[in-house]
C-alpha cells in the first residue's frame, strides 16, 4: 500500500503551471527525494500537499483518504508535518514552546481544564514537556530549552524545526531543503539524523534537496521535476544515468563526461 | 537593557530585608500623605505607585500577597471614603485595566489588531442598561415622551446575574463580529474591526425607533444598582469608623462596593489570562501572532483560535460594561466612541503588548495622566493665572498666560508624544512581555 499518492495533480498561478499533472507515490517507511532546478515546482508541490495551496485539478491520497481541498490544519492532523525552506520558527517563543506547538493536535486538554488547572491538565503538560526534552536530544539540541528560538544559531534553528515537526508524531515528514546553508560536517550529521528518524520512528520522509551528496546518499527513490512536470523517477543509480535529468540540469548537448563530475 | 551600574544598584536594592522595608516604607509614606492631605493629587500618586513597587521589588510571594490584600482591602477603602474622588479614579483604572487585559488577548497574544474593541464594552453596558432600567416599558415610546411612573423590569440584584450573562453575550458578539472578518489579515482586519466598532455605536445611537431599545443619543437612565444591605454599611462603619472620622452613608458605600467588585473582576481576569496563556490555547495564540503559516502547518485551526481570542477578549469587556452601567446609573453612545478603542489600545502598547502587569500599568498611567496629572497641572496654572506671581528673570506675569495653554486640552497631543517616544526608546512597552522560563529537569539518564 502506498502512503502518499498524487494523481494528475495540477496547480497553476495565472498563466504559469507550477505543478503540471504530477503523478507519484511514496511507499511507507521510505526516504524519497524530489530534485530539480530552481523554479521546477518542488516547493509548490509541498505547499499543495500540505494544503497551503488548493490543487486546481487532480487528487492527493494520503493513507487511503483524499486530502484535496482540506485545510492545512486538518492535513497536519492527518499526519503530515513539514519544515520550511526559509526557516519559519516561532521566534518569540522558547525552544520548548516551539516543540509544544508541534504537539498541539495531540494535547487533549480542554479550556476548562486549563483554566482550573485540573490534575489531568498538569500531568499532560508535564508529560508534554518531557517529550519535548526527549525530542531536543533526538535532534541534538541540548540545554537551550528556555532560549528564544530566534536567538539560536542557524544550524540549531534547522534542527529545532525538525524537532517541532516530529512533535506532531507524523506519518510523513516533508523537509524543504533541510541541508541548505550547512557545512559538510553539519550536512553529514543531518543525513544521519534523517536515517535515525526513519529507522527508529518509522517516519516516512519526503525531502526537497539541492545538495546532491545528501540526495544520492540517503534517498531510496528520487523524483525529478522540471518546469512543473515530473521528468524522471527511480533509484539514485537510475537517476544518475537518465538522459532527461542531465539535460534538465546541464542543458542540451552536455557531454557524458561532464555530468559524472557533478553527480559525485 | 539596564546598564551595569543599574544592575548593581538593582541587586543591592533586592538583597536581604531591604526590599521588604522599601515596600512598607512606600506604602506607609503614601498612606500617611494621603491621610494628612486627603485632597492632594501628589499624595495619592505616591500611594497608588506603591502597588508598582510592590510588584517590581523582589520579595517573598506570600508577603506580597498579604501586603497587597491589606493595601487593597483596608488602606484604599478607608482613604477612598475620605475622598471619594480617589475611589472613582481607582475604579476607572480597574475598568480600563480590564479592558486593556481583554484587548491584550486579541492584540498582544493573538496579534490581531482590533480597532473596534469598545463595541463589546458597549454590548455589556447596554445589556444591563436595558434590563436593569425601565427601558423595557419605554419600548413603544419615542425618547422623551414616556410617562414618568414606569416600573423597573428586574430587581437591582439581578445585576449579579447579568455580570455572568454579559460574559456569554459579549463572547457571542465577539464570535459574530469576528467570524466574517478574521479571514483578513493585518491592516484589513484593523479597518474592518474599526467599522464594526462604529456600527455598534451607531446602532446604539439610532435604535430608538421603531422600537425604543437604546433611547438614542440621550442614553438610558436611571439604571439600577444592586441593593446595598444595611449590614454592609453598618459593618463598614463600625470597622473603620474611628479612622475615617465620620459616618459613611450608603451613597459612598456604593463607591466602595463597585471598587471591590471591579477588583474581584480584575483578579479573576488576571487568573484566566495567566492560565490560558500557559496552556495549549495561549501557545496557539502566540504561534498565530508569530507566524500564521507555520502555525496552521502545525495543525492549529486558525479561525477557531482567533475566534476564541475574540470571544475571551470580548467577555472581559462585557463584564466591565455591566459594572460601568450600574456604577454610573447612566450610559449613552458617547461613552463608546472610536477614541475609547484607541485609548485602550494605547494602554496596551504603552504598558507592553502581551504582558499582564504591563497593560495594567499602562491603564493606570494613562488614566492617572488623564484624571489627575493633567487636570492637576491645569488647576495649578489657573491658580497662578489668578495670582500676582511673576516668573523671575524673564519678568513674565502669570496672569498674562494665555487661556489656551491648558494641559487638560492637550491630552491627545501628549498621548501621541508619549507613544512616539515609547516606540523609539522602549518599543516593547513599560514592562515588556517575557516568556515563561521552565524549570527543565537536568538531563535525565539516557533512555534505553
Amino acid at each position: 500500500m502506498t502512503l502518499l499518492e498524487t494523481i494528475d495533480l495540477v496547480k497553476s498561478f495565472g498563466g504559469l503551471t507550477a505543478v503540471n499533472k504530477v503523478n507519484f507515490q511514496v511507499e511507507p517507511g521510505r526516504i524519497v527525494s524530489i530534485i530539480g532546478p530552481n523554479g521546477a515546482g518542488k516547493t509548490t508541490l509541498f505547499n499543495t500537499l500540505t494544503g497551503i495551496y488548493r490543487p486546481d485539478q487532480g487528487d492527493i491520497r494520503f493513507n487511503g483518504r483524499s486530502l484535496a481541498g482540506l485545510r492545512p490544519d486538518r492535513i497536519a492532523a492527518r499526519g503530515i508535518a513539514r519544515t520550511f525552506q526559509n526557516i519559519r520558527l516561532f521566534g518569540g517563543m522558547t525552544v520548548i514552546e516551539n516543540i509544544l506547538i508541534g504537539m498541539h493536535v495531540h494535547l487533549s486538554q480542554s479550556p476548562l481544564e486549563a483554566l482550573l488547572r485540573l490534575p489531568g491538565f498538569r500531568r499532560e503538560e508535564r508529560e508534554a514537556e518531557q517529550r519535548a526534552m526527549a525530542l531536543m536530544r533526538t535532534v541534538g539540541l541540548v540545554g537551550v530549552g528556555n532560549e528564544l528560538a530566534a536567538n539560536l544559531p542557524y544550524g540549531a534553528q534547522r534542527r529545532l524545526e525538525i524537532a517541532r515537526a516530529l512533535a506532531a508524531e507524523p506519518l510523513l515528514l516533508l523537509l524543504d531543503e533541510p541541508a541548505a546553508g550547512m557545512n559538510p560536517q553539519e550536512t553529514e550529521e543531518m543525513t544521519r539524523l534523517f536515517r535515525t528518524i526513519r529507522d527508529e520512528r518509522g517516519v516516512t520522509i519526503l525531502l526537497i534537496e539541492h545538495d546532491m551528496r545528501v540526495v544520492m546518499n540517503i534517498s531510496e527513490r528520487i523524483c525529478v521535476m522540471d518546469y512543473g512536470e515530473k521528468i524522471a523517477e527511480g533509484t539514485p543509480a537510475e537517476i544518475r544515468a537518465d538522459a532527461r535529468v542531465i539535460e534538465a540540469y546541464l542543458g542540451r548537448g552536455a557531454v557524458a563526461g561532464q555530468h559524472e563530475e557533478r553527480w559525485r | 537593557m539596564r546598564n551595569r551600574f543599574g544592575n548593581l544598584l538593582w541587586t543591592r536594592i533586592n538583597t536581604g530585608i531591604l526590599p521588604y522595608l522599601l515596600i512598607l516604607a512606600h506604602i506607609g509614606l503614601g498612606s500617611a500623605l494621603v491621610y494628612s492631605a486627603p485632597r492632594s493629587n501628589l499624595a495619592f500618586l505616591v500611594l497608588i505607585s506603591s502597588l508598582f513597587s510592590l510588584y517590581i521589588l523582589e520579595a517573598d510571594r506570600r508577603f506580597k500577597l498579604i501586603v497587597g490584600a491589606v493595601l487593597a482591602l483596608l488602606i484604599i477603602p478607608v482613604i477612598g471614603v475620605r475622598n471619594i474622588f480617589y475611589l472613582e479614579v481607582i475604579f476607572q483604572i480597574s475598568v480600563f485595566a480590564a479592558l486593556a487585559l481583554g484587548l491584550n488577548i486579541v492584540v498582544g497574544f493573538a496579534g490581531l489588531l482590533d480597532l473596534g474593541y469598545v463595541a463589546f464594552y458597549a454590548v455589556g453596558a447596554y445589556l444591563w442598561a436595558f434590563f436593569g432600567s425601565q427601558q423595557y416599558f419605554v419600548l413603544p415610546f419615542a425618547p422623551g415622551t414616556q410617562p414618568s411612573d414606569l416600573p423597573f423590569l428586574l430587581p437591582g440584584d439581578a445585576f449579579y446575574l447579568f455580570l455572568f450573562l454579559a460574559i456569554i453575550v459579549a463572547a457571542i458578539t465577539g464570535i459574530l463580529l469576528g467570524s466574517p472578518v478574521l479571514r483578513l489579515r493585518g491592516d484589513y482586519l484593523a479597518i474592518v474591526t474599526l467599522g464594526f466598532g462604529e456600527v455598534i455605536r451607531v446602532l446604539a445611537n439610532n435604535l430608538d425607533k421603531p422600537l425604543n431599545i437604546t433611547n438614542g443619543p440621550q442614553g438610558i437612565t436611571p439604571i439600577q444598582r444592586p441593593t446595598m444591605p444595611d449590614w454592609a454599611v453598618d459593618g463598614f462603619n463600625s470597622l473603620f469608623g474611628p479612622v475615617i472620622g465620620h459616618r459613611v452613608g450608603p451613597a459612598d458605600m456604593y463607591n466602595v462596593l463597585f471598587y471591590v467588585l471591579a477588583l474581584a473582576v480584575i483578579l479573576i481576569i488576571i487568573l484566566v489570562t495567566r492560565h490560558l496563556d500557559d496552556s495549549k490555547i495561549g501557545r496557539a495564540w502566540t504561534a498565530i501572532r508569530e507566524d500564521e503559516t507555520a502555525a496552521i502547518a502545525m495543525g492549529i485551526p486558525l479561525v477557531r483560535m482567533k475566534l476564541a481570542a475574540f470571544a475571551v477578549g470580548a467577555s472581559f469587556a462585557g463584564v466591565m460594561g455591566v459594572l460601568l452601567a450600574a456604577s454610573r446609573t447612566f450610559i449613552s453612545p458617547e461613552s463608546f466612541s472610536f477614541m475609547q478603542s484607541i485609548g485602550v489600545l494605547a494602554m496596551v502598547i504603552l504598558g507592553g503588548s502581551g504582558s499582564i502587569a504591563g497593560v495594567i500599568l499602562g491603564a493606570a498611567v494613562v488614566t492617572l495622566l488623564n484624571l489627575q496629572v493633567l487636570q492637576g497641572v491645569s488647576l495649578y496654572l489657573s491658580e497662578l493665572r489668578q495670582s500676582d506671581a511673576v516668573i523671575p528673570l524673564i519678568n513674565f506675569a502669570w496672569k498674562d498666560l494665555s487661556n489656551q495653554l491648558d494641559p487638560a486640552k492637550y491630552q491627545r497631543l501628549l498621548f501621541g508624544l508619549i507613544l512616539i517616544l515609547m516606540m523609539i526608546f522602549r518599543p516593547a512597552g513599560l514592562i515588556p512581555a517575557r516568556r515563561r522560563m521552565r524549570t527543565l529537569a537536568a538531563e535525565p539518564p539516557e533512555a534505553e
